[in-house]
């Protein structure tokens, strides 16, 4: 027996150590020096999963049904065994998306919903009440059993006041709001808490393990010796083994998998593993270590429970064996140091759970509806921070006060441990909508509700009410005969299974009703926008295709959102974590910050980790005008890809363009220079042609100089050959002139009218005097049909001329003979003059048109023109749109041949103005 | 903490044998009446194939990085 008040100091003295631990943790990580970043604290952080259920419960389940405790620890072992999957992924999605509790995690994983929010809470606060009561037993039974001396009393009888329960959960209460809620963090992270978590769990470790070598060794001789004394006694020899039977392998099944999880999904494990880790590479040591933890606090449970049952009647609490040990054989000091043990196992879990209840109760439940229906008093307040805070208290205090309730209705029914499945099933609802929501881009939000709902309802009607039932708060009838006496409707043998426990008849029921809900609504529709987006953030989270964009597209300013952040986070922490952000940015200062959608996103993620996503969600858009993406979105996203397109094919095209318009300048420059060197050569030859003409010129005046005494007939003959070559230099510089002004465009044409017959007529009468000296036959071949033309009269006149006395020229004297000939050829007028002379060989056809070229051998024959008559021709003849050729054999004479288009309108008139002849 | 995709397979595949270990008939098989050096078999089973499993585990993430 020990005193109360020393019992009562060592509690405090511990509870004081916690809190210089947390201190200590928290000045360290002030000072940048984390204590518990390390994959060790974190390992010893998650054995918050062994509370006083493991540390009293397990014994008082093993001394009745033997090993059969264990699924408990195995199937943790089984799930860290996968943790690479499931762990990583869960948090890995939950650091992308700084997710504050399940229930945060849940709402988040289905389009940030309230409802879902609220529904996980509510799930969670109820479900997890029993367990909290598991500790008020636990703790004022261990209290009750040394100060009693080993036997309890029965606390159901005893009034409130003196209910030692009644004032650990006070306590209880009292210690976790002042540990808890002294400050809001921007993270939701805790380094006290945690520090102080893990310094329990090596307390209780060792507590446990003292006592457990205490009743081996000291009491007994070793393992062998209890096991040996058990195996004699006829009703201990069961315990050694497990039960025989298929149903009894389908409860240690059934076990297993709740435990497997629940170690993920409890409230607090969730916590401590995902919102409290500090790096994920702590989880690849911690993921063996835990197991290990949970094998080590494990080897003595079976010992200590059969030594309790060899050693004590049956009047003694099976639960409470590892304290009346030592009590019973005066080790008082052990006692206490299992009591401390004892205490620190509940305590880290009250503290865990009551503090991820509360965030969940704050974040998910109250702040919604806060935001809901109180938006115009909460924007009145400048500072929330105080407001959130006395949320999480109040809401503590309640877990706890209900907890107690709990425990008073129906904590005397139950052993320690069954009391703790009752919270294991209601847990295990989370896992369809979360495991699911990871692996399952389908599920949608009426789907986890309808899961959830489900699952929660089966839940309640087969173990938590049954609970009250055998409590006697409830009449019996209930559990005899089902609701409504209806048998099938049995709360413990729902449509007539029997022979499974209750554990896993409720879990059967409610998870095959709870996955049942999830997959059919899920499947009725296909997930929207919101879900889906947040499928691919949970489900594709190791994807490196999946950019954390956001899905704001709207941007705001810092000066927008960090009075809106201030006012949940304080205004020093919020200008701290911006201030953080624009250096990640690359930003001087927070007002440099570039007012974009990365911007509205960070102020989100920071507030969603004080109030959590859906809330932060609707803060964000009081103030951001709202533009999730849109199909305008969808389109504008598209767009900028299409115009990525549209510019690359521009700049496709522009570079052909170029290699075109290169390739052309090619081409010219080549034209140039070939253009050029006709010039230099054009040049010469007039030069050449020019000089000729004065050679002769100078030569006659010099001899007419040198000889005053030539006779009158030299002088005269003389005379006129200075006269003809001058003559032949003015007509070449007036044909140069000519055919510059042709060439450049710049001549003058008065297109006429002009009849082709008239006009043939009148040339050879111009050139008749010249013909006729040489005795040339000429003949024209007018045509009936008068074909009139539209040209410059004297031009054509000037090309008659020249072409007459062309063949002038080469004919023979005397035999000559040179026919023009006026004819139609379709809408062609044509004039031919044909020559009986030498010809033009075919080679020389074209190249007479060249300018100062002529037929035959020019170094041979003495030029008898300028070579400049044809080129103007053809220029003159092709200006007015026709064409002008010659056709000849060599021998035979040449015939030179142009033709124009007729022009009928004037036709008509011309045949008015130009008469018959 | 990306495991390799040996790590990866070698984790599931433990898993597997965990899930075998601790479940109807291999626990049906160590269930007897027998015990060594006075432990029980199926205490000795149990908490030897668990210890099996961690060490296991260990071995297999802390080598992970290889």
């Amino acid at each position: 027996m020990l005193p109360g008040w020393l019992l009562i100091s060592a509690a405090l003295a511990y509870l004081g150590l916690l809190f210089a631990v947390a201190h200590k943790a928290e000045q360290s990580a002030a000072q940048g020096r984390s204590l518990i970043a390390n994959p060790a604290v974190y390992a010893l952080s998650l054995a918050v999963y062994c509370t006083t259920w493991t540390y009293y419960g397990s014994v008082g389940r093993a001394s009745v049904s033997g090993i059969s405790f264990l699924p408990v620890y195995l199937g943790p072992t089984l799930m860290f065994i996968l943790g690479s999957v499931v762990l990583r992924k869960i948090l890995r999605v939950a650091k992308a998306n700084r997710i504050t509790s399940i229930a945060d995690f849940i709402a988040s994983r289905y389009g940030k919903s309230h409802l879902l929010g609220g529904l996980v809470t509510v799930i969670a606060v109820i479900g997890i009440l029993p367990y909290i009561a598991l500790q008020l037993k636990a703790v004022s039974g261990s209290f009750d059993v040394l100060v009693g001396g080993g036997v309890r009393g029965s606390q159901a009888a005893t009034a409130i006041l003196g209910d030692s329960a009644f004032y650990v959960a006070a306590a209880m209460a009292g210690f976790t709001i002042l540990f808890g809620t002294r400050h809001l963090d921007t993270t939701e992270r805790h380094e006290g808490m945690v520090a102080a978590i893990a310094f329990d769990s090596v307390i209780k470790l060792v507590a446990f393990l003292a006592a457990g070598m205490y009743v081996t060794y000291g009491v007994f001789n070793g393992f062998g010796d209890i096991f040996a004394q058990a195996a004699r006694d006829e009703r201990l020899a069961p315990l050694l083994m497990l039960p025989a039977g298929g149903s009894q392998y389908g409860n240690w099944v059934a076990l297993t998998i709740l435990s497997m999880l629940t170690v993920v999904l409890l409230p607090r494990q969730f916590q401590l593993m995902v919102v409290e880790n500090v790096k994920e590479s702590h989880l690849r040591r911690a993921l063996w270590l835990f197991p290990a933890y949970l094998l080590v606090i494990n080897i003595f449970v079976l010992p200590i429970a059969i030594g309790g049952r060899l050693q004590f009647a049956e009047g003694f609490d099976a639960d409470a064996f590892v304290l009346t040990f030592p009590l019973r054989h005066g080790h008082e000091m052990l006692a206490l140091l299992v009591f401390i043990g004892g205490l620190s196992a509940a305590t880290g879990m009250v503290i865990a759970e009551t503090i991820a209840l509360s965030t969940m109760v704050c974040n998910d439940l109250v702040m919604p509806i806060l935001l809901k229906h109180w938006a115009r008093r909460l924007e009145r307040m400048p500072d929330l921070t105080q407001l959130l805070l006395n949320i999480r208290r109040g809401a503590i205090g309640l877990i706890l006060l209900l907890g107690y309730v709990y425990f008073r209705l129906a904590g005397e029914a139950y052993a320690l441990v069954a009391i703790g499945l009752v919270s294991f099933a209601a847990v295990a609802q989370f896992a369809p909508v979360l495991l699911g929501g990871l692996f399952w881009r389908g599920g949608t939000l009426p789907g986890a509700a309808a899961g959830l709902g489900a699952g929660f309802a089966v839940w309640l009607y087969t173990l938590l009410i049954p609970s009250f039932a055998k409590s006697g708060w409830l009449p019996p009838d209930y559990m005899d005969r089902g609701i409504f006496g209806i048998d099938l409707l049995h709360p413990q043998q729902l449509f007539g299974l029997a022979g499974l426990d209750e554990i896993t008849h409720c879990l059967l029921w409610s998870l095959l009703a709870n996955i049942g809900a999830y997959v059919t609504v899920s499947l009725l529709r296909p997930p929207n926008r919101a879900e889906a987006q947040q499928a691919t953030l949970f489900v594709d989270v190791d994807s490196h295709t999946v950019a954390r964009r956001g899905d704001w597209l709207t941007a705001a300013s810092s000066a927008v959102l960090i009075p809106i952040v201030s006012r949940f986070l304080g205004p020093a922490r919020t200008r701290e974590a911006f201030q953080r952000y624009a250096g990640a940015r690359g930003c001087a200062s927070i007002a440099e910050l570039p007012a974009d959608t990365g911007l509205v996103h960070f102020a989100e993620t920071l507030l969603a980790g004080a109030i959590g996503s859906a809330s932060a969600r609707v803060m964000i858009g009081s103030v951001v005008e709202e533009a999730p993406i849109s199909l305008d979105g969808v389109m504008d996203i598209l767009d900028e890809a299409s115009q990525v397109r549209a510019y690359s094919r521009e700049l496709e095209e522009k570079s052909k363009a170029l290699e075109r318009a290169t390739t052309e300048l090619r081409v010219a420059n080549t034209r140039l220079l070939e253009l050029d060197r006709m010039k230099d050569d054009f040049i010469s030859t007039v030069t050449h042609e020019l000089r000729t003409p004065l050679t002769s010129i100078r030569a006659i005046s010099e001899l007419l100089v040198a000889d005053p005494r030539m006779d009158f007939a030299d002088r005269v003959r003389f005379m006129g050959i200075v006269m003809s070559e001058t003559e032949r230099l003015t007509r070449l510089i007036n044909q140069m002139l000519d055919l510059a002004k042709l060439e450049s465009g710049r001549a003058e044409w008065a297109a006429v009218p002009v009849d082709l017959n008239q006009l043939a007529d009148e040339s050879v009468a111009t050139v008749m005097p010249l013909l006729s000296e040489k005795q040339i036959e000429v003949a024209v071949v007018p045509d009936p049909t008068q074909p009139v033309v539209l040209v410059d009269r004297d031009r054509l006149t000037q090309v008659m001329v020249n072409l007459l006395s062309n063949a002038g020229k080469f004919v023979e004297a005397g035999s000559g003979r040179i026919t023009v000939r006026v004819y139609r050829n379709a809408d062609d007028a044509r004039v031919s003059v044909t020559d009986n002379g030498p010809g033009i060989r075919p080679e020389d056809q074209e190249l007479i048109f060249e300018k100062f070229r002529q037929g035959g051998d020019v170094l041979t024959s003495k030029p008898s023109g300028t070579g400049l008559g044809l080129p103007i021709s053809r220029q003159i003849i092709e200006y007015s749109g026709g064409r002008l050729w010659v056709e000849s054999t060599p021998g035979m004479g040449a015939c030179f041949i142009f033709s124009l288009p007729c022009h009928k309108q004037v036709q008509i008139q011309a045949r008015g103005e130009f008469p018959n002849d | 903490m990306n495991f390799p995709r040996l790590t990866h397979q070698r984790l599931v595949a433990l898993f597997l044998l965990g899930c075998a270990l601790f479940n109807y008939p291999l626990l049906a098989v160590f269930n007897r009446a027998l015990d060594f050096l006075g432990v029980p078999l199926t205490y000795l089973y149990l908490f030897g194939a668990w210890a099996l499993l961690i060490v296991a585990l260990a071995l297999i993430t802390e080598r992970g990085r290889l």
